[in-house]
């Protein structure tokens, strides 16, 4: 019947209402709840009671003028159920329930009061818990994704090309040792607040990079997980607005995802920095991106690895071609980036930038320093680099040498394809 | 997906900033907003426009152009501010929106409204058409 089809869409259309409330409040009531608990798995299904509740209540009452704090009243009062129903098992829960008793009579004025947070303080906590050191970088941007992006198991796995059943298995792994560990779910502070906050950049940084520079499958980018990795960096800048390496890793994810949609061409490929169509990229983005890293340098932050790598990113940002580039500045900020970031590949890097600030020669006596070490024996973008100066210095002959190298050592089709092009266009 | 939020026009809008005492008041409670929308990580950019009396048209038939100065009369439709967001869709937009403080003293309206994204283009966007865009952008920001 015709009324009871509109019925049903007013109903559907309330529940999506909700849904979407209670998408934006999960991450802080579950931040709360855990801080009471102690306890992720149990907030989480604290948090999923409260929903089905204010699916119930809702459509009859209206949404509630303050919908986190209800939520959160919401579930704290199931908590308080459950607690008493349960035997008293063990004395620990005995003290909860007493504890809990006490809070009984709390009004939802009191929980807004417990609610209102206005440093995030609580989210922040649930993000310092979930990006604990002693799980896996990999384990944390599970878990990270679920708690704090609200994603479920099977957006997870799809977004690491993985299965639902691993995911699941390394999501509970990862809330055991979290729970093992005693996390608190409170903002470490002074010298402890650096340690680790550093493991949660790492993890946006893990994020991003999955999505942006994809490790397996079709497709060279997924951009949800970019736009994942964004909000957590934001979160972090509006939570943390003094910490300079949090606008350092905004500034940068915001500039690399102003490139998204320029970096896959029609077909499908790799399109290079150089070549990309620069009307593609995303100038608010890029804007965002060069005021948070004003802020970070402002706040003596420009050192910082993310800082340097931002400030890199904004190089080429603000060329307006690909020859417009400031190579000399790049070439000096690589020099920073490998002294306090050291790695053979930002080595590498730093040699590409040297070849195009100073010419190939340059160049070339930087990747020869490289080559000695062990390192990147067998890694292929350095005989290709190499070959790439020595082509551009007239040395033919050595630069065949150097792309049939690097052509012997890629895993990839396509690439193996292009490097055999280019060392035989050094013969003719 | 990215959206643009409008706060439509009313009549004490057009009149200009309000009385200091309600300006701090509502400034006060819009502050609390947008710092939410940024802890949150959805608000990207926003600012607001002076009245319509400021502001001028241009009216566009075939190859004449004329000049209208402000204020204009439709006032239901026209632009007091705007935001700009990053949600995960319509409906996560739709109730942040709904969590705004009313922007206006008297009834007021916001309208929401997605960005074309690049996809939606296809092939329309040659490699030329771009290239002009990106010069305008250019000279747009100055550089």
């Amino acid at each position: 019947m015709a009324t009871d089809e509109t019925r049903g869409q007013i109903r559907d259309q309330a529940h999506r209402a909700i849904e979407a409330i209670f998408r934006i409040e999960r991450a802080r009531l579950i931040a709360a709840l855990a801080r009471m608990t102690r306890d992720v798995d149990r907030a989480e299904e604290l948090a999923q009671e409260a929903l089905l509740i204010a699916l119930t209540e809702w459509p009859k009452s209206g949404v509630p003028d303050r919908p986190g704090a209800w939520l959160t009243a919401a579930a704290k009062r199931r908590l308080i159920d459950g607690v008493r129903h349960d035997a008293m098992r063990s004395r620990k829960q005995a003290e909860i329930g007493r504890e809990l008793d006490e809070e009984q009579d709390m009004r939802v004025e009191a929980a807004e009061a417990a609610f209102d947070d206005p440093l995030g303080d609580e989210l922040l906590g649930l993000i310092f818990a979930a990006c604990h050191p002693v799980i896996s970088p990999e384990a944390r941007a599970a878990l990270t994704l679920r708690l704090v992006g609200g994603l479920t198991v099977e957006e997870i796995a799809r977004a690491f090309l993985s299965n639902e059943a691993t995911i699941a298995a390394r999501i509970t792994r990862a809330k055991k040792a979290i729970a093992k560990a005693g996390a608190q779910f409170e903002v470490p502070r002074g010298a402890e607040l650096a340690a680790r906050l550093g493991s949660v950049l790492e993890v946006v940084y893990l994020i991003f990079n999955e999505g942006y520079a994809a490790t397996a499958g079709p497709s060279l980018v997924r951009p949800p997980l970019c736009a994942e990795a964004q909000r957590l960096a934001r979160i972090l800048a509006g939570l943390m607005p003094e910490q300079p390496e949090v606008l350092g890793l905004l500034a940068l994810v915001e500039i690399q995802a102003s490139r998204l949609t320029a970096r896959a061409g029609p077909d499908g490929g790799f399109v290079p920095l150089t070549e990309q169509n620069r009307a593609r990229w995303d100038q608010l983005l890029i804007r965002r991106g060069l005021n948070a890293l004003n802020r970070a340098e402002a706040l003596g932050g420009a050192g910082g690895p993310y800082a340097l790598q931002a400030a890199l990113a904004a190089c080429h940002a603000r060329a307006r071609t690909a020859e417009a580039t400031d190579w000399r500045r790049i070439a000096a900020l690589y020099d920073r980036l490998g002294q306090v970031m050291p790695s053979p590949v930002v080595e590498l890097n730093r040699a590409v930038a040297h070849s195009m600030a100073f010419g190939p020669e340059a160049g070339l006596r930087l990747v020869d320093e490289i080559a000695d070490g062990a390192m990147l024996r067998n890694y292929a973008p350095l005989p290709a680099a190499r070959g790439d100066f020595l082509l551009r210095a007239g040395r033919r002959d050595e630069a065949r040498t150097a792309f049939e190298a690097a052509a012997a050592l890629t895993g990839n089709e396509r690439e193996r394809d292009f490097l055999l092009e280019r060392a035989a266009a050094c013969s003719e | 997906m990215r959206v643009m939020v409008f706060v439509k026009a009313t009549e004490d809008s057009e009149k200009g900033l309000p009385p200091t005492e309600d300006m701090t008041e509502m400034f006060e409670a819009m502050g609390k907003f947008n710092e939410e929308l940024v802890n949150a990580g959805v608000m990207v950019d926003g600012d607001g426009l002076k009245p319509s009396s400021a502001g001028k048209r241009i009216a566009f038939d075939g190859p004449n152009r004329a000049v209208i100065d402000g204020p204009f009369a439709e006032t239901r439709e026209l632009v007091a501010g705007y935001w700009i967001w990053e949600v995960k869709d319509m409906d996560e937009a739709v109730a942040w929106a709904k969590r705004c403080p009313n922007p206006m003293p008297g009834p007021s309206e916001l309208e929401i409204r997605p960005f074309y994204e690049m996809e939606d283009f296809g092939d329309a966007l040659t490699p030329e058409l771009a290239e002009r865009e990106q010069q305008l952008r250019d000279r747009l920001s100055g550089q």
